[in-house]
């Protein structure tokens, strides 16, 4: 058996010091925000986690044309490693927007076009993984497997548009939002700096993910074949 | 069913010497006709989605106790409920019956573009769920006093049907080559197919309520961008799903 990669061990070391300065970063560095005060500091996990969910997603799409396209089987364990920690962290997405909305909005859940999505976009991948299970042939499971990842890609942000034509309360704190959103509030400085590296150390962590469990396909691949050299 | 399928490739031979949309065309049409004559003659597919339908309107009598007020408000949505409920049904049905006896493999065999095989099921599904629909707006109108013949109430049924049997088709055939096919279908189409059912629930309510068309267009515009996209991708992806 092949040994850890290297560069894995260093990217490891990297996504985790990352993570530490960033916890420390937005507990101690980014101020206080004057309305909402310490339940504030979540939406930089918050936005975070969303944004590795979505690039999770969107992964698994590409990579599911990338198998149509070339057949490989490399690109299979490449789709579902992406969909696996998608649906992680956008769960953790959700979770924390609860946490958040419970004090802000003075409920745990509501259906604003961003929470329809988000759920839209778990259950989603919940039939993916459902529909994989159902199948024993690789080729065909991986074949099904891409189809439904792209359909499902595309039905997303349709998904967000029908849901927008609702009005909206989520806030949006990059560009423009509705005005009658409820808890929109403005960036400082250390406030940016703080959303930016959350940004970059939770795409570090995704990547560190992707590339373990990728390997984990692999060498699961590995022994279903020396299984079957054992059989024959 | 296999004579059929015989039907079609013979079908399709005499035409290899046509012009090739002719031909896509004609072998397009024996799959319509295939399967509308096969459901002349046994009626399963429709008298059990008729039923299944009705049934649903009656248990949504008693769930939602459905008062004059509360039917303005509430119509479009048991109506488009009732129309995927018994539109899953009819889809996984009219796949199952190609795939059981190997008819499938049958059609695959034809020397027709895939194509042409998904939209000819997909335009036979289409026709089933419009004469579903043609049979249950009238009987609602009459049970619940209520006037459905809107013009526009029909163009957003009509179109949020196109968007549903588009995908529907695509993931019937997937849905019917797994191990657990009859469970699986409703739960792959359901969030897939979110957007469409908003939209054609959306714009039938504010049909019902008389609302201005510039309040309606929006709706009316998101369900025909989704019947085009995803008429494109399932006709981009069909041959992946169908191959073996």
């Amino acid at each position: 058996m092949e040994s850890k990669p290297r560069f894995l061990s260093i990217l490891d070391l990297v996504s985790l010091t990352l993570l530490l300065v960033a916890s420390g970063l937005v507990f101690f560095y980014a101020p206080m925000e004057a309305v909402m005060g310490q339940v504030q500091r979540v939406f930089y996990f918050h936005v975070a986690a969303g944004w590795v969910g979505m690039l999770g997603f969107l992964v698994a799409a590409v990579a599911g044309i990338f198998y149509l396209r070339t057949n490989d089987h490399k690109w299979d364990v490449v789709g579902l490693s992406s969909v696996e920690i998608g649906m992680v962290f956008a769960f953790i997405n959700i979770v924390t927007g609860s946490i958040w909305a419970r004090p802000i909005w003075n409920t745990w859940w509501t259906w604003d076009p961003r929470l329809t999505t988000a759920t839209v976009m778990e259950l989603i991948y919940a039939a993916y993984l459902m529909l994989r299970s159902g199948i024993e042939d690789p080729d065909r499971r991986a074949r099904f497997g891409a189809v439904y990842a792209i359909l499902g890609f595309v039905s997303v942000p349709m998904t967000f548009f029908s849901a927008r034509l609702f009005r909206t309360i989520h806030p949006v704190v990059i560009g423009t939002g509705d005005p009658s959103a409820q808890g929109t509030f403005n960036m400082t400085p250390k406030m940016l700096q703080t959303f930016l590296f959350g940004l970059l150390t939770f795409s570090f962590i995704y990547a560190d993910l992707l590339w373990h469990r990728v390997r984990l396909g692999k060498l699961n691949d590995k022994i279903e074949q020396k299984k079957l050299e054992a059989i024959s | 069913m296999n004579s059929d399928a015989q039907l079609v490739t013979s079908d399709a031979h005499q035409t290899a010497s046509d012009s090739p949309l002719r031909s896509f065309l004609r072998a397009t049409a024996a799959i319509i006709w295939k399967d509308l004559s096969a459901e002349l003659r046994s009626r399963e597919l429709l008298s059990a989605m008729l039923v299944f339908a009705l049934l649903v309107i009656l248990i949504f009598n008693f769930a939602l106790d459905l008062d004059v007020e509360a039917r303005n408000s509430v119509t479009a949505g048991v109506l488009w409920v009732t129309f995927s409920f018994a539109g899953t049904l009819g889809l996984n049905r009219s796949m199952a019956v190609e795939k059981d006896r190997g008819c499938l493999d049958g059609l695959l065999l034809a020397p027709v573009d895939r194509s042409a095989i998904y939209f000819g099921k997909a335009i036979g599904n289409l026709i089933f769920m419009l004469l579903i629909e043609i049979i249950v707006l009238p009987v609602y109108s009459a049970l619940y006093n209520i006037n459905l013949f809107i013009p526009g109430l029909l163009a957003v049924t009509v179109l949020g049907s196109i968007g549903y049997v588009a995908v529907g088709t695509l993931l019937a055939t997937m849905a019917v080559q797994t191990r657990t096919r009859d469970i699986l279908l409703p739960i792959l189409l359901f969030p897939v197919v979110l957007p469409v059912l908003l939209g054609a629930v959306k714009g039938s309510t504010f049909f019902l309520e008389g609302r201005e068309m510039s309040d309606i267009w929006p709706w009316i515009n998101l369900l025909i961008t989704f019947d085009v996209i995803f008429t494109a991708i399932a006709f981009m992806v069909f041959d992946y799903i169908v191959e073996e």
